[in-house]
Protein backbone atom coordinates (compact mmCIF):
# COMPACT_ATOMS: atom_id res chain seq x y z
CA UNK A 1 0.00 0.00 0.00
CA UNK A 2 0.96 3.36 -0.80
CA UNK A 3 0.07 4.75 2.62
CA UNK A 4 -0.39 2.85 5.81
CA UNK A 5 -4.19 2.97 6.65
CA UNK A 6 -5.30 2.01 10.48
CA UNK A 7 -8.79 1.36 11.85
CA UNK A 8 -9.02 4.40 14.52
CA UNK A 9 -12.66 3.46 15.73
CA UNK A 10 -15.93 1.84 15.50
CA UNK A 11 -18.81 0.65 16.94
CA UNK A 12 -22.13 -1.14 16.33
CA UNK A 13 -25.60 -1.21 17.25
CA UNK A 14 -26.79 -4.12 19.34
CA UNK A 15 -28.08 -6.64 16.97
CA UNK A 16 -31.95 -8.20 17.46
CA UNK A 17 -34.70 -9.73 15.32
CA UNK A 18 -37.18 -6.41 15.94
CA UNK A 19 -35.83 -2.80 16.33
CA UNK A 20 -39.54 -1.25 16.31
CA UNK A 21 -38.01 1.56 17.94
CA UNK A 22 -36.11 2.69 15.53
CA UNK A 23 -36.42 3.59 11.73
CA UNK A 24 -33.71 2.90 9.76
CA UNK A 25 -32.01 5.92 9.59
CA UNK A 26 -32.13 6.47 13.42
CA UNK A 27 -30.68 2.70 13.62
CA UNK A 28 -27.58 3.85 11.48
CA UNK A 29 -26.50 6.32 13.05
CA UNK A 30 -26.49 4.96 16.64
CA UNK A 31 -23.26 2.81 15.02
CA UNK A 32 -22.33 6.26 13.38
CA UNK A 33 -22.32 7.36 16.89
CA UNK A 34 -20.16 4.61 18.37
CA UNK A 35 -17.78 5.02 15.75
CA UNK A 36 -17.10 8.33 16.17
CA UNK A 37 -17.25 8.60 20.16
CA UNK A 38 -15.01 5.42 20.04
CA UNK A 39 -12.31 7.22 17.70
CA UNK A 40 -12.42 10.47 19.73
CA UNK A 41 -13.56 12.85 16.16
CA UNK A 42 -16.28 14.69 14.85
CA UNK A 43 -18.45 14.01 11.56
CA UNK A 44 -16.13 17.42 10.86
CA UNK A 45 -13.06 15.84 10.80
CA UNK A 46 -14.58 13.24 8.28
CA UNK A 47 -13.73 13.63 4.54
CA UNK A 48 -15.53 11.01 2.89
CA UNK A 49 -18.36 8.49 3.92
CA UNK A 50 -18.76 4.77 2.26
CA UNK A 51 -21.90 3.58 2.93
CA UNK A 52 -23.15 -0.40 2.28
CA UNK A 53 -26.25 -2.27 2.45
CA UNK A 54 -27.72 -5.12 0.44
CA UNK A 55 -29.84 -3.03 -2.00
CA UNK A 56 -33.46 -3.78 -1.21
CA UNK A 57 -33.06 -6.01 1.74
CA UNK A 58 -35.06 -3.46 3.85
CA UNK A 59 -36.99 -2.97 0.79
CA UNK A 60 -35.51 0.27 0.76
CA UNK A 61 -33.08 1.74 -2.52
CA UNK A 62 -30.54 4.18 -2.77
CA UNK A 63 -29.85 4.68 1.07
CA UNK A 64 -26.70 7.03 0.32
CA UNK A 65 -29.00 9.42 -0.59
CA UNK A 66 -32.27 9.52 1.91
CA UNK A 67 -30.40 8.58 4.79
CA UNK A 68 -27.23 11.13 4.33
CA UNK A 69 -28.36 13.39 8.01
CA UNK A 70 -27.62 9.52 9.72
CA UNK A 71 -24.69 8.73 7.88
CA UNK A 72 -23.44 12.55 8.26
CA UNK A 73 -22.80 11.88 4.43
CA UNK A 74 -24.56 15.64 3.47
CA UNK A 75 -22.51 17.74 1.92
CA UNK A 76 -19.10 15.38 2.00
CA UNK A 77 -17.67 13.20 -0.55
CA UNK A 78 -19.26 9.67 -0.49
CA UNK A 79 -19.60 6.43 -2.16
CA UNK A 80 -22.16 3.62 -2.12
CA UNK A 81 -21.42 0.33 -1.96
CA UNK A 82 -23.46 -3.22 -2.68
CA UNK A 83 -21.80 -6.80 -2.66
CA UNK A 84 -24.10 -9.34 -1.43
CA UNK A 85 -22.76 -11.05 1.54
CA UNK A 86 -19.37 -8.72 1.73
CA UNK A 87 -20.91 -5.61 1.27
CA UNK A 88 -19.15 -4.44 4.84
CA UNK A 89 -15.58 -5.68 4.26
CA UNK A 90 -15.86 -3.94 0.37
CA UNK A 91 -16.97 -0.95 2.18
CA UNK A 92 -13.71 -0.93 4.68
CA UNK A 93 -11.49 -2.28 1.16
CA UNK A 94 -13.12 0.51 -0.44
CA UNK A 95 -12.06 2.97 2.86
CA UNK A 96 -8.55 1.89 2.82
CA UNK A 97 -7.97 2.55 -1.18
CA UNK A 98 -8.78 5.74 -0.55
CA UNK A 99 -6.51 6.54 2.46
CA UNK A 100 -3.87 4.24 0.97
CA UNK A 101 -4.13 6.33 -2.30
CA UNK A 102 -3.65 9.47 -0.32
CA UNK A 103 -7.07 11.14 -2.17
CA UNK A 104 -8.00 11.08 2.16
CA UNK A 105 -7.28 11.36 5.46
CA UNK A 106 -10.19 10.11 7.73
CA UNK A 107 -13.32 7.94 5.94
CA UNK A 108 -15.84 6.86 7.48
CA UNK A 109 -17.21 2.82 6.62
CA UNK A 110 -20.77 2.05 7.36
CA UNK A 111 -22.61 -1.09 7.25
CA UNK A 112 -25.95 -1.87 7.74
CA UNK A 113 -29.45 -4.13 7.03
CA UNK A 114 -32.56 -3.91 8.08
CA UNK A 115 -34.06 -6.98 7.67
CA UNK A 116 -37.33 -7.59 9.22
CA UNK A 117 -38.53 -4.77 6.76
CA UNK A 118 -38.00 -6.41 3.66
CA UNK A 119 -38.56 -9.34 1.81
CA UNK A 120 -34.34 -10.54 1.60
CA UNK A 121 -36.07 -14.03 -0.44
CA UNK A 122 -37.43 -12.66 -3.33
CA UNK A 123 -34.61 -10.08 -3.57
CA UNK A 124 -32.42 -12.78 -3.46
CA UNK A 125 -34.22 -14.54 -6.27
CA UNK A 126 -33.01 -11.71 -8.13
CA UNK A 127 -29.21 -12.13 -7.15
CA UNK A 128 -30.07 -15.63 -9.26
CA UNK A 129 -28.81 -16.08 -12.47
CA UNK A 130 -32.22 -14.46 -14.62
CA UNK A 131 -31.54 -17.26 -17.37
CA UNK A 132 -30.57 -20.24 -15.33
CA UNK A 133 -31.24 -19.61 -11.74
CA UNK A 134 -34.15 -17.27 -10.83
CA UNK A 135 -37.03 -19.58 -11.10
CA UNK A 136 -35.21 -22.18 -9.23
CA UNK A 137 -33.86 -19.96 -6.33
CA UNK A 138 -34.85 -20.72 -3.16
CA UNK A 139 -32.94 -17.76 -0.98
CA UNK A 140 -29.75 -19.31 0.65
CA UNK A 141 -30.42 -22.46 2.60
CA UNK A 142 -30.28 -24.90 -0.84
CA UNK A 143 -26.77 -23.97 -1.34
CA UNK A 144 -25.09 -24.55 1.93
CA UNK A 145 -27.16 -27.88 2.00
CA UNK A 146 -25.73 -28.70 -1.02
CA UNK A 147 -22.06 -27.99 0.23
CA UNK A 148 -23.43 -29.85 3.34
CA UNK A 149 -24.16 -32.90 1.93
CA UNK A 150 -21.04 -32.85 -0.44
CA UNK A 151 -18.51 -32.58 2.52
CA UNK A 152 -20.62 -35.28 4.30
CA UNK A 153 -19.82 -37.56 1.10
CA UNK A 154 -16.22 -36.42 0.51
CA UNK A 155 -15.11 -36.60 4.23
CA UNK A 156 -17.11 -38.71 6.21
CA UNK A 157 -18.17 -36.09 8.04
CA UNK A 158 -21.57 -36.27 10.46
CA UNK A 159 -24.16 -33.99 11.01
CA UNK A 160 -23.02 -33.88 14.46
CA UNK A 161 -20.13 -31.92 13.34
CA UNK A 162 -21.93 -28.93 12.42
CA UNK A 163 -24.26 -29.49 15.24
CA UNK A 164 -20.94 -28.59 16.93
CA UNK A 165 -20.22 -25.19 14.90
CA UNK A 166 -23.58 -24.05 15.43
CA UNK A 167 -22.85 -24.48 19.25
CA UNK A 168 -19.78 -22.80 19.36
CA UNK A 169 -21.17 -19.99 17.67
CA UNK A 170 -24.12 -19.23 20.23
CA UNK A 171 -22.08 -20.33 22.85
CA UNK A 172 -19.13 -17.83 22.39
CA UNK A 173 -22.35 -15.20 21.15
CA UNK A 174 -23.74 -15.35 25.05
CA UNK A 175 -20.44 -13.70 25.72
CA UNK A 176 -21.02 -10.92 23.31
CA UNK A 177 -23.10 -8.44 24.79
CA UNK A 178 -23.88 -6.69 21.03
CA UNK A 179 -24.79 -10.68 19.25
CA UNK A 180 -28.44 -11.32 18.31
CA UNK A 181 -28.78 -15.33 18.82
CA UNK A 182 -27.20 -15.94 22.26
CA UNK A 183 -28.33 -19.20 23.18
CA UNK A 184 -27.24 -21.63 25.67
CA UNK A 185 -27.96 -25.02 23.28
CA UNK A 186 -26.12 -28.52 22.98
CA UNK A 187 -25.61 -30.78 19.89
CA UNK A 188 -28.42 -32.17 20.67
CA UNK A 189 -30.59 -29.33 20.93
CA UNK A 190 -28.86 -28.72 17.22
CA UNK A 191 -29.97 -31.86 15.89
CA UNK A 192 -33.42 -31.59 17.21
CA UNK A 193 -33.87 -27.87 15.57
CA UNK A 194 -36.23 -28.32 12.31
CA UNK A 195 -34.84 -30.16 9.39
CA UNK A 196 -35.04 -27.37 6.70
CA UNK A 197 -33.20 -28.52 4.24
CA UNK A 198 -31.01 -31.47 4.45
CA UNK A 199 -28.83 -31.51 6.17
CA UNK A 200 -29.19 -27.62 7.18
CA UNK A 201 -31.42 -27.71 10.43
CA UNK A 202 -32.69 -24.33 11.67
CA UNK A 203 -30.02 -24.11 14.16
CA UNK A 204 -27.51 -24.86 11.33
CA UNK A 205 -28.40 -21.23 9.61
CA UNK A 206 -27.94 -17.54 10.56
CA UNK A 207 -30.49 -15.33 12.05
CA UNK A 208 -32.22 -12.18 9.76
CA UNK A 209 -30.72 -9.73 12.41
CA UNK A 210 -31.19 -6.21 12.19
CA UNK A 211 -27.53 -3.85 12.89
CA UNK A 212 -25.57 -1.29 11.57
CA UNK A 213 -21.65 -1.12 12.37
CA UNK A 214 -19.26 1.46 11.63
CA UNK A 215 -15.98 2.02 11.57
CA UNK A 216 -13.15 4.86 10.82
CA UNK A 217 -10.27 4.45 8.92
CA UNK A 218 -7.57 7.16 8.98
CA UNK A 219 -3.72 7.28 7.82
CA UNK A 220 -0.24 7.37 9.53
CA UNK A 221 -0.38 10.51 10.98
CA UNK A 222 -3.88 10.65 11.99
CA UNK A 223 -3.71 7.13 13.89
CA UNK A 224 -0.55 8.29 15.32
CA UNK A 225 -1.51 11.43 16.35
CA UNK A 226 -5.13 10.72 17.58
CA UNK A 227 -5.65 7.64 17.93
CA UNK A 228 -4.33 5.29 21.03
CA UNK A 229 -4.66 1.92 20.14
CA UNK A 230 -4.82 2.10 16.10
CA UNK A 231 -4.96 -1.59 13.99
CA UNK A 232 -3.32 -1.42 11.10
CA UNK A 233 -4.91 -2.96 7.66
CA UNK A 234 -2.15 -5.16 6.55
CA UNK A 235 -3.40 -6.83 3.45
CA UNK A 236 -6.78 -6.78 1.65
CA UNK A 237 -7.51 -9.29 -1.19
CA UNK A 238 -10.95 -10.06 -3.37
CA UNK A 239 -11.67 -13.05 -5.69
CA UNK A 240 -14.81 -13.49 -8.08
CA UNK A 241 -16.54 -16.64 -8.80
CA UNK A 242 -19.15 -17.65 -10.92
CA UNK A 243 -22.37 -18.33 -9.76
CA UNK A 244 -23.76 -21.49 -7.85
CA UNK A 245 -25.90 -22.51 -10.87
CA UNK A 246 -22.99 -22.59 -12.74
CA UNK A 247 -20.34 -23.60 -10.50
CA UNK A 248 -21.34 -25.41 -7.51
CA UNK A 249 -19.02 -25.77 -5.02
CA UNK A 250 -17.53 -29.62 -4.83
CA UNK A 251 -15.58 -29.66 -1.65
CA UNK A 252 -13.34 -32.15 -3.76
CA UNK A 253 -12.94 -30.11 -6.27
CA UNK A 254 -9.21 -29.30 -8.09
CA UNK A 255 -10.08 -26.29 -9.78
CA UNK A 256 -9.30 -22.87 -7.88
CA UNK A 257 -11.53 -22.01 -5.64
CA UNK A 258 -12.64 -18.31 -4.84
CA UNK A 259 -11.84 -18.21 -0.96
CA UNK A 260 -8.29 -20.25 -1.79
CA UNK A 261 -7.04 -18.45 -4.46
CA UNK A 262 -7.82 -15.03 -2.58
CA UNK A 263 -6.37 -16.90 0.69
CA UNK A 264 -3.31 -17.97 -1.55
CA UNK A 265 -3.19 -14.20 -2.51
CA UNK A 266 -3.10 -12.62 1.24
CA UNK A 267 -0.34 -15.13 2.45
CA UNK A 268 1.43 -14.62 -0.05
CA UNK A 269 1.11 -10.71 0.58
CA UNK A 270 2.70 -11.28 4.08
CA UNK A 271 5.06 -13.50 3.55
CA UNK A 272 2.82 -16.10 5.02
CA UNK A 273 2.95 -19.88 5.50
CA UNK A 274 1.40 -21.31 8.31
CA UNK A 275 -2.08 -19.70 8.84
CA UNK A 276 -3.20 -20.92 12.14
CA UNK A 277 0.00 -19.96 14.25
CA UNK A 278 0.35 -16.72 11.86
CA UNK A 279 -3.02 -15.25 13.32
CA UNK A 280 -3.91 -15.32 16.30
CA UNK A 281 -7.88 -15.41 15.66
CA UNK A 282 -9.97 -15.23 12.96
CA UNK A 283 -13.57 -13.77 12.31
CA UNK A 284 -14.90 -15.61 9.21
CA UNK A 285 -17.93 -15.60 7.49
CA UNK A 286 -20.18 -18.52 8.16
CA UNK A 287 -24.01 -18.08 7.50
CA UNK A 288 -23.94 -21.63 7.88
CA UNK A 289 -22.65 -23.92 10.19
CA UNK A 290 -21.19 -26.67 6.74
CA UNK A 291 -19.56 -23.22 5.71
CA UNK A 292 -17.34 -22.86 8.29
CA UNK A 293 -15.57 -26.19 8.31
CA UNK A 294 -14.89 -25.38 4.20
CA UNK A 295 -13.56 -22.27 5.72
CA UNK A 296 -11.26 -23.82 8.10
CA UNK A 297 -9.53 -26.07 4.76
CA UNK A 298 -10.05 -23.30 2.18
CA UNK A 299 -7.88 -21.09 4.53
CA UNK A 300 -5.34 -23.81 5.28
CA UNK A 301 -5.77 -23.93 8.59
CA UNK A 302 -6.29 -27.67 8.31
CA UNK A 303 -5.58 -30.34 4.99
CA UNK A 304 -8.43 -30.82 3.10
CA UNK A 305 -11.34 -32.82 4.10
CA UNK A 306 -9.87 -31.84 8.29
CA UNK A 307 -11.73 -29.63 8.91
CA UNK A 308 -14.41 -31.29 10.78
CA UNK A 309 -11.64 -32.64 13.00
CA UNK A 310 -10.71 -29.30 13.92
CA UNK A 311 -13.64 -28.15 15.62
CA UNK A 312 -14.57 -32.10 17.34
CA UNK A 313 -11.01 -31.62 18.61
CA UNK A 314 -12.17 -28.14 19.87
CA UNK A 315 -9.17 -26.27 18.33
CA UNK A 316 -11.12 -23.26 16.88
CA UNK A 317 -12.78 -22.69 20.19
CA UNK A 318 -12.46 -19.37 22.29
CA UNK A 319 -9.83 -20.29 24.19
CA UNK A 320 -8.69 -23.23 21.36
CA UNK A 321 -5.11 -22.67 19.61
CA UNK A 322 -6.73 -21.53 16.33
CA UNK A 323 -10.03 -19.39 18.06
CA UNK A 324 -12.53 -18.62 14.93
CA UNK A 325 -15.04 -16.14 15.53
CA UNK A 326 -14.94 -15.36 18.90
CA UNK A 327 -18.02 -13.15 18.49
CA UNK A 328 -20.06 -15.84 17.84
CA UNK A 329 -20.15 -14.59 13.75
CA UNK A 330 -22.57 -14.50 11.32
CA UNK A 331 -24.47 -17.98 13.06
CA UNK A 332 -25.34 -15.28 15.63
CA UNK A 333 -25.47 -12.35 14.05
CA UNK A 334 -26.57 -11.30 10.47
CA UNK A 335 -27.74 -8.15 9.52
CA UNK A 336 -25.72 -8.42 5.82
CA UNK A 337 -24.04 -5.03 4.93
CA UNK A 338 -23.07 -4.82 8.31
CA UNK A 339 -21.87 -8.82 8.80
CA UNK A 340 -18.73 -8.44 6.92
CA UNK A 341 -17.78 -5.12 8.37
CA UNK A 342 -18.76 -6.82 12.44
CA UNK A 343 -15.76 -9.31 11.11
CA UNK A 344 -12.86 -6.80 10.60
CA UNK A 345 -14.38 -4.38 13.31
CA UNK A 346 -13.94 -7.56 15.85
CA UNK A 347 -10.91 -8.69 15.24
CA UNK A 348 -9.92 -4.75 15.42
CA UNK A 349 -11.35 -4.91 19.20
CA UNK A 350 -9.54 -8.43 19.67
CA UNK A 351 -6.26 -6.93 18.99
CA UNK A 352 -7.01 -3.82 21.05
CA UNK A 353 -7.76 -6.30 23.86
CA UNK A 354 -11.64 -4.59 23.68
CA UNK A 355 -13.60 -7.55 23.06
CA UNK A 356 -14.93 -7.63 26.42
CA UNK A 357 -16.92 -11.23 27.69
CA UNK A 358 -15.14 -12.70 24.19
CA UNK A 359 -11.54 -11.43 24.04
CA UNK A 360 -9.62 -14.51 23.11
CA UNK A 361 -7.64 -15.90 26.32
CA UNK A 362 -4.43 -15.48 24.81
CA UNK A 363 -2.24 -12.14 23.22
CA UNK A 364 -3.36 -10.88 20.41
CA UNK A 365 -1.33 -9.52 17.68
CA UNK A 366 -2.68 -10.55 14.35
CA UNK A 367 -5.91 -11.07 12.69
CA UNK A 368 -7.64 -12.45 9.52
CA UNK A 369 -11.13 -11.81 8.63
CA UNK A 370 -12.92 -12.93 5.51
CA UNK A 371 -16.55 -12.40 3.91
CA UNK A 372 -18.38 -13.88 0.78
CA UNK A 373 -21.42 -12.67 -0.97
CA UNK A 374 -24.23 -14.36 -3.29
CA UNK A 375 -22.29 -13.84 -5.94
CA UNK A 376 -19.32 -15.56 -4.56
CA UNK A 377 -17.40 -12.44 -4.06
CA UNK A 378 -15.07 -12.91 -1.55
CA UNK A 379 -12.91 -10.47 0.44
CA UNK A 380 -10.34 -10.99 2.72
CA UNK A 381 -8.95 -8.32 5.17
CA UNK A 382 -5.91 -8.87 7.59
CA UNK A 383 -4.81 -7.01 9.92
CA UNK A 384 -2.03 -6.29 13.01
CA UNK A 385 -1.88 -4.47 16.23
CA UNK A 386 1.60 -3.44 14.62
CA UNK A 387 3.34 -1.90 11.52
CA UNK A 388 6.42 -3.72 11.94
CA UNK A 389 4.85 -7.33 13.19
CA UNK B 1 -25.53 -26.75 -41.68
CA UNK B 2 -26.59 -24.36 -39.51
CA UNK B 3 -25.54 -20.75 -39.97
CA UNK B 4 -23.65 -20.01 -37.04
CA UNK B 5 -24.43 -16.41 -36.85
CA UNK B 6 -28.17 -16.22 -37.34
CA UNK B 7 -30.18 -16.87 -34.52
CA UNK B 8 -33.59 -15.58 -32.96
CA UNK B 9 -33.15 -13.72 -30.03
CA UNK B 10 -35.88 -15.20 -27.29
CA UNK B 11 -36.83 -13.95 -24.26
CA UNK B 12 -37.57 -15.20 -20.47
CA UNK B 13 -40.46 -13.65 -18.74
CA UNK B 14 -39.28 -12.84 -15.03
CA UNK B 15 -41.56 -12.00 -12.46
CA UNK B 16 -40.52 -10.45 -8.92
CA UNK B 17 -42.78 -10.04 -6.34
CA UNK B 18 -41.24 -8.35 -2.99
CA UNK B 19 -43.63 -7.04 0.15
CA UNK B 20 -42.06 -4.86 3.14
CA UNK B 21 -42.95 -2.65 5.77
CA UNK B 22 -41.30 0.18 7.88
CA UNK B 23 -41.30 1.19 11.47
CA UNK B 24 -41.48 4.89 11.91
CA UNK B 25 -38.57 5.64 14.47
CA UNK B 26 -38.42 8.23 16.93
CA UNK B 27 -39.70 11.01 15.26
CA UNK B 28 -42.04 9.07 12.88
CA UNK B 29 -43.93 7.60 15.22
CA UNK B 30 -44.71 10.60 17.43
CA UNK B 31 -45.39 12.28 13.96
CA UNK B 32 -47.99 9.91 12.95
CA UNK B 33 -49.57 9.03 16.24
CA UNK B 34 -49.89 13.33 16.51
CA UNK B 35 -51.99 13.17 12.84
CA UNK B 36 -53.61 10.48 13.38
CA UNK B 37 -55.51 10.83 16.75
CA UNK B 38 -55.06 14.82 16.64
CA UNK B 39 -54.74 15.97 13.16
CA UNK B 40 -51.44 17.56 14.51
CA UNK B 41 -48.94 17.97 12.43
CA UNK B 42 -45.04 18.16 14.21
CA UNK B 43 -41.76 19.16 12.87
CA UNK B 44 -38.50 18.51 14.16
CA UNK B 45 -36.14 22.21 15.15
CA UNK B 46 -32.83 21.95 15.23
CA UNK B 47 -31.67 24.77 17.94
CA UNK B 48 -28.65 24.96 16.33
CA UNK B 49 -29.31 25.50 13.40
CA UNK B 50 -32.39 27.33 14.05
CA UNK B 51 -34.17 25.29 11.38
CA UNK B 52 -37.45 23.44 11.78
CA UNK B 53 -37.82 20.16 9.41
CA UNK B 54 -40.62 19.42 7.92
CA UNK B 55 -41.09 16.00 7.76
CA UNK B 56 -39.72 15.58 10.83
CA UNK B 57 -36.22 13.87 11.72
CA UNK B 58 -34.07 12.62 14.81
CA UNK B 59 -31.22 14.37 13.39
CA UNK B 60 -30.30 17.21 12.11
CA UNK B 61 -28.87 17.04 7.95
CA UNK B 62 -26.65 20.32 8.30
CA UNK B 63 -24.52 20.39 11.97
CA UNK B 64 -25.33 16.07 12.87
CA UNK B 65 -27.31 17.21 16.17
CA UNK B 66 -29.67 14.63 17.96
CA UNK B 67 -33.23 15.34 17.84
CA UNK B 68 -35.18 14.80 20.58
CA UNK B 69 -37.52 17.89 20.68
CA UNK B 70 -41.26 18.29 18.16
CA UNK B 71 -43.34 21.39 17.74
CA UNK B 72 -46.48 21.67 16.04
CA UNK B 73 -46.68 23.35 12.83
CA UNK B 74 -49.10 24.19 10.26
CA UNK B 75 -51.68 23.62 9.69
CA UNK B 76 -51.25 26.71 7.21
CA UNK B 77 -48.68 26.60 4.52
CA UNK B 78 -47.50 28.21 1.20
CA UNK B 79 -46.73 26.71 -2.16
CA UNK B 80 -43.24 26.78 -2.99
CA UNK B 81 -43.32 25.06 -6.58
CA UNK B 82 -46.01 23.12 -8.10
CA UNK B 83 -46.78 21.01 -11.65
CA UNK B 84 -50.15 19.84 -13.55
CA UNK B 85 -49.32 15.76 -13.60
CA UNK B 86 -50.98 14.90 -17.16
CA UNK B 87 -50.06 11.81 -17.78
CA UNK B 88 -51.05 8.19 -16.62
CA UNK B 89 -48.02 5.80 -14.56
CA UNK B 90 -49.21 2.50 -13.19
CA UNK B 91 -47.04 4.08 -10.08
CA UNK B 92 -48.76 7.12 -10.04
CA UNK B 93 -50.92 7.42 -6.47
CA UNK B 94 -53.73 9.15 -8.50
CA UNK B 95 -54.98 8.96 -12.19
CA UNK B 96 -53.98 12.08 -14.16
CA UNK B 97 -54.83 15.06 -14.22
CA UNK B 98 -53.68 16.27 -10.56
CA UNK B 99 -51.70 18.64 -9.18
CA UNK B 100 -48.29 17.97 -7.10
CA UNK B 101 -47.00 21.07 -5.03
CA UNK B 102 -44.33 21.65 -2.54
CA UNK B 103 -45.57 22.51 0.99
CA UNK B 104 -43.78 24.78 3.06
CA UNK B 105 -46.12 24.72 6.75
CA UNK B 106 -45.77 27.78 8.54
CA UNK B 107 -43.13 27.95 11.27
CA UNK B 108 -41.17 25.07 9.14
CA UNK B 109 -38.04 25.60 6.88
CA UNK B 110 -38.24 22.96 4.52
CA UNK B 111 -41.35 21.78 2.42
CA UNK B 112 -42.65 18.70 1.15
CA UNK B 113 -44.68 17.21 -2.17
CA UNK B 114 -48.30 16.95 -1.75
CA UNK B 115 -51.68 16.82 -3.66
CA UNK B 116 -53.72 20.23 -4.09
CA UNK B 117 -57.03 19.96 -4.84
CA UNK B 118 -59.87 22.32 -4.70
CA UNK B 119 -58.63 24.98 -7.34
CA UNK B 120 -58.48 25.49 -10.75
CA UNK B 121 -54.68 24.95 -11.97
CA UNK B 122 -54.60 28.39 -13.43
CA UNK B 123 -54.90 30.21 -10.60
CA UNK B 124 -52.26 27.94 -8.44
CA UNK B 125 -48.99 29.88 -7.85
CA UNK B 126 -45.66 30.10 -6.07
CA UNK B 127 -46.69 31.96 -2.35
CA UNK B 128 -50.41 30.86 -2.51
CA UNK B 129 -51.46 30.31 1.03
CA UNK B 130 -53.46 26.42 1.42
CA UNK B 131 -54.84 24.69 4.34
CA UNK B 132 -55.07 20.51 4.64
CA UNK B 133 -58.01 18.69 4.63
CA UNK B 134 -57.73 15.90 6.78
CA UNK B 135 -58.99 11.85 6.12
CA UNK B 136 -62.04 10.96 7.96
CA UNK B 137 -60.77 7.97 9.16
CA UNK B 138 -56.94 8.01 9.47
CA UNK B 139 -54.35 5.34 9.46
CA UNK B 140 -51.28 6.73 10.14
CA UNK B 141 -49.63 7.30 6.40
CA UNK B 142 -49.13 10.66 4.83
CA UNK B 143 -52.21 10.20 2.85
CA UNK B 144 -54.04 11.03 6.86
CA UNK B 145 -53.85 14.40 5.10
CA UNK B 146 -55.85 13.89 1.88
CA UNK B 147 -54.66 17.07 0.02
CA UNK B 148 -54.32 20.36 1.03
CA UNK B 149 -56.49 23.73 -0.80
CA UNK B 150 -56.60 27.23 -1.17
CA UNK B 151 -57.90 29.38 2.10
Amino acid sequence: MKRNVAIVGGGQTYHRARRHDVDQAEMVNEAVRAALKDAGMTMDEMDMVVLGNMEFFEGTHMTDCWLVHATGAYGRQGLKITTGGTVGATVVCAGAHLVASGLCDRVLCIGFEKQEEGDTGAILSGVANPLWGRSMAGAAVGYFAMMGSSYMAAWGAKEEHSAMVAVKARQNARKNKYAHLKLDITVEDVLNSRMLAWPIRMLDMCPASNGACAVILADDKTAKDRCRKPVWIRAMETAHNEQFELDWRDVKTKRPIFSKVCAGRIYGRLGVSDPKTYFDVFEIYEPATWAELVWYEDLGLCGPGEGFRLIEEGKTNIDGPIPVNPSGGVLSTNCIGASAMLRVWEAALQIRGDAGGHQVPKEVRRALTTAYGGTNWTVMIALSGALDD
Amino acid sequence: MDDLNQYQPFEVDQHLTAHGNYWAGRAGSRFYRALRDRRRILGSPCRNCRKVFWPPRSICTFCFSELREMVEIGPLGTVETFTLVTYAEPVHPRPAPFIYAVIRLDGADTGMAHFLDEVEYERVHVGMRVRPVFAPQRKGNILDILYFKPL
